[in-house]
């Protein structure tokens, strides 16, 4: 095999091994729309980092974290619901993020490549950025486990405990971040919050705890991203939505599964 | 058996949002081998209280003191577990902290329940629920429990046993109480004192003198009378086949003064 495939194979899996375990806690927490504002807000984070000459990473990393703040900053201030303000910045960001795209000179970007990931593209140093990046991520959230589940459980209760809940929140909202930054050569601002619940939600069929569901949404995120490979090999698809396709095929079976044993 | 020593004291508090005064300058203090409940229609501001007393909410008038490491041990008015978390109930105590199998199965025995620590935590049932939440709060070993209507969702018969095992606890471990309800008939035996509260501390005092006192009795309806109050259990709810508690009307109770 060549040199791209592999590295495309170890980008996805330590991507899988990552955005499985957060994913969990974004299925928990009902959080999948606002993984859609995150990461759809990514795009105008690029924008802006092609204008101004900052690295794009970062200023991809610093405008997820503003919209994060303004979403939570506006729900308490609000009388629209969490999923309308949600959708309101998820498609505005984007839409900014695109039109910000067309308006810089002479730039010529694969735009495709920011919407749906190129992940056979990624080279070796981008690659090391998405282990350090992952590794990061991980560690973090071993770190913060604990309260991040106490708080998951009962908001009230882990303040009273003494868990700092607001700090937790931030946290978490950071660590969503750097999984949007770090998974956008992988299948695009487009397709990132299914990587974070489809193999969550595969892995709650078979789970009988916490810590059980975090990893084996990793392991479905893996399987996931090993036969989007080699199905976008085998007929020339696209990578990215290859993998979402897989992951969703397990889903389904699974789910499959599950009906017709209960059924017998 | 109350003691002098003080645990918690809210002094002076209010509470208002969007104009609405919901607490009016209540004063509170909670000490130790106690157990208060406190009383009073819906929209009282029981729960406001509650969440004031633990730092949840902060007052917009007065402020609440609490003894140097204070632990507390708090019982929400109901806790919702989602079936997409997986969680045995084993591992559900163990969100408030490191315990051994052995302490946690004898805090499930403490209250009753020891037969659920496998079980999935979103399936057991409310009363169930509410004996977990117990045994949670005792395995921190807590100096003051505080429980906001700790019996909802729990039939009649159970609710009388809940607030038996919380006054058994409260010797057990000699810890305070505080505890929210709306019915002052269920809670009467398990209560050194009342408060009844309608915004503001309407009276407060022994169970005995509380349900004589005309300003409680103005309070909970002139339609039933003293004789009676003491037997009746105020219907402004139903229950459905669950359990579960559906108010049925909330403008029927108004406030006063």
């Amino acid at each position: 095999m060549d040199d791209f495939i592999w590295r495309a194979l170890l980008a996805g899996l330590v991507v899988a091994m990552v955005a499985g375990p957060l994913g969990t806690f974004v299925v928990w927490r009902r959080m999948a729309y606002f993984g859609d504002s995150l990461s759809h807000s990514a795009l105008l984070g690029i924008a802006l980092g092609i204008l101004t000459g900052v690295n794009t990473t970062l200023s991809l990393l610093l405008v997820c974290l503003g919209i994060a703040v303004l979403v939570v900053w506006m729900e308490s201030r609000q009388q629209l619901s969490h999923d309308t303000l949600l959708g309101i910045f998820a498609h505005s960001s984007l839409s900014l993020g695109l039109v910000a795209l067309s308006l810089i000179q002479g730039l010529r970007i694969d735009l495709m490549a920011y919407l749906f990931g190129d992940i056979l593209a990624v080279t070796t140093t981008e690659l090391y950025w998405i282990m350090a990046g992952g590794a990061a991520v991980l560690m973090a959230l071993l770190m913060i486990w604990r309260p991040l589940l106490a708080l998951t459980v009962n908001e009230d209760l882990a303040q009273v405990e003494g868990v700092r809940v607001d700090l937790m929140r931030l946290l978490f909202m950071l660590l969503m971040a750097l999984v949007v930054a770090v998974s956008i050569k992988l299948v695009g601002v487009l397709l990132i919050t299914s990587l974070l619940i489809i193999p969550a939600a595969v892995a709650r069929q078979f789970a009988r705890s916490p810590e059980q569901m975090a990893l084996l949404a990793a392991l479905a995120g893996g399987l996931a991203v090993v036969g989007g490979l080699f199905v976008s090999m085998q007929w020339d698809t696209p990578t990215g939505p290859s993998i979402v396709v897989v992951a969703s095929l397990l889903f389904f079976l699974v789910n499959l599964g599950r009906a017709s044993n209960s059924a017998s | 058996m109350p003691t002098n020593e003080l645990l918690l004291r809210g002094s002076d508090l209010s509470f208002s949002r969007g104009g609405q005064l919901l607490l009016d300058k209540v004063e509170i203090a909670i000490h130790r081998g106690e157990i208060i409940t406190v009383i009073g229609p819906n929209g009282a501001g029981k729960t406001t209280l509650v969440r004031i007393l633990l730092g949840l909410l902060k007052p917009s008038q007065g402020r609440v003191v609490s003894e140097s490491g204070l632990k507390i041990g708090y019982v929400p008015q109901r806790l919702q577990m989602d079936p997409v978390l997986p969680m045995s109930v084993e591992r559900f105590l163990k969100t408030a902290g490191r315990f051994s199998q052995q302490e946690m199965i004898r805090a499930l025995q403490e209250v009753g329940a020891d037969r659920v620590l496998d079980c999935p935590i979103y399936q057991v049932s409310g009363g169930e629920l509410q004996r977990i939440m117990l045994a949670r709060s005792i395995l921190r070993k807590p100096d003051l429990l505080i429980l906001d209507e700790p019996t909802q969702g729990v039939d009649l018969g159970g609710q009388a046993e809940l607030y038996q095992l919380i006054s058994q606890l409260r010797d057990r471990y000699h810890c305070g109480v505080l505890m929210v309800s709306h019915d002052l008939h269920l809670v009467m035996a398990a209560s050194d004192s009342v408060l009844c509260l309608n915004q503001h501390v309407c009276c407060s005092g022994r169970p005995e003198a509380i349900s004589q006192h005309p300003e409680y009795l103005k309070l909970i309806g002139d339609s039933v009378g003293p004789s009676l109050a003491v037997y009746s259990h105020e219907h402004d709810h139903s229950h459905d086949i669950h359990g579960n508690i559906h108010t049925l009307d909330e403008s029927k109770e108004e406030g006063h003064g």
